[in-house]
């Protein structure tokens, strides 16, 4: 029915932003395609690094700064002027209402997000000269991600990958 | 739209190939779906999956997500994907009875 064994796919996504709107696509589409039955492997390099690591992971935020998309608000659609979402706590604010907005959803947060993609056979990797621009170590990150590796190795194992940049 | 008959019954699949109404499933429907996608035997886990999930049809109208089958119903994903290989979350809609799911997790 569903011609799985035909499945030899393999889909690699870069994540190269740390806030959370921008977390959220690439982990979305690296399940799916894992529910679809590809083979994934994802790569975290400069400011997506923070979604792998450990004491950011479940912190990252998002600011409505530079953003003019009109949130639903109640029965209003609503957009934050830059000048107001420059104040103090907007950020928190904006955090705590896309974080609601998701949990409505039933998305996962950010740290069990990755278990998932790990538990389907997703893997994870931390780009090398992020981790060394950041002084980050391997034990500063999240403990199923599968090695620091260099843009070169990246290009290598994604032979014949289809390439998602985020 | 395609019609099959199983135990003695004519039932209707729909253009993706589920089974078009959820009220034509039994448990015999089930294990004939099971075969379809390659799944010889259900298990006790395969079962718990699934009984999981025409509860939660028939309380919310859709389709559990593979999440609301961990969080909400206890099967841990590594599981899932083991008992339904390879495409977990239409495996477990379709050998349920079910339409093909929405969801994107």
């Amino acid at each position: 029915m569903f011609d799985d064994n035909d499945v030899d796919r393999k889909i690699c996504i870069i994540c190269s932003k740390g806030t959370l709107d921008m977390a959220y696509p690439g982990l979305v589409l690296a399940n799916a395609a894992l529910m679809e039955g590809c083979e994934v492997d994802l790569f975290f390099t400069f400011w997506g690094l923070d979604m792998i690591t450990k004491s950011e992971m479940a912190y990252l935020k998002w600011s409505p700064i530079g953003n003019p998309h009109k949130m639903a608000m109640g029965n209003m659609q609503m957009g934050i002027p830059n000048a107001v979402a420059g104040l103090p706590g907007m950020t928190t604010v904006a955090t705590t209402m896309i974080k609601r907005e998701m949990e409505k959803l039933e998305f996962p947060e950010i740290p069990e997000f990755l278990e998932m993609i790990t538990d389907a056979g997703g893997r994870l990797y931390a780009c090398k000269l992020s981790t060394d621009m950041f002084k980050l170590e391997e034990d500063d990150l999240y403990e199923e991600v599968e090695g620091i590796i260099g843009a070169t190795d990246f290009i290598e194992m994604s032979e014949g990958a289809q390439i998602i940049f985020i | 739209m395609n019609a099959r008959t199983i135990a003695g019954k004519t039932l209707n699949f729909d253009e993706d190939g589920f089974l078009a109404n959820p009220t034509d499933w039994n448990e015999t429907v089930a294990n004939e779906l099971a075969h379809d996608i390659g799944l010889d035997e259900l298990t006790e886990r395969h079962w718990a999956v699934i009984n999981f999930t025409r509860a939660d049809f028939d309380e919310r109208g859709e389709a559990p997500s593979l999440r609301r089958i961990k969080v909400a119903g206890g099967v841990p994903t590594k599981e899932l994907y083991e008992l339904f290989p390879k495409k977990p979350a239409k495996k477990v809609a379709y050998v349920s009875g079910l339409g093909k799911p929405s969801g994107c997790i």
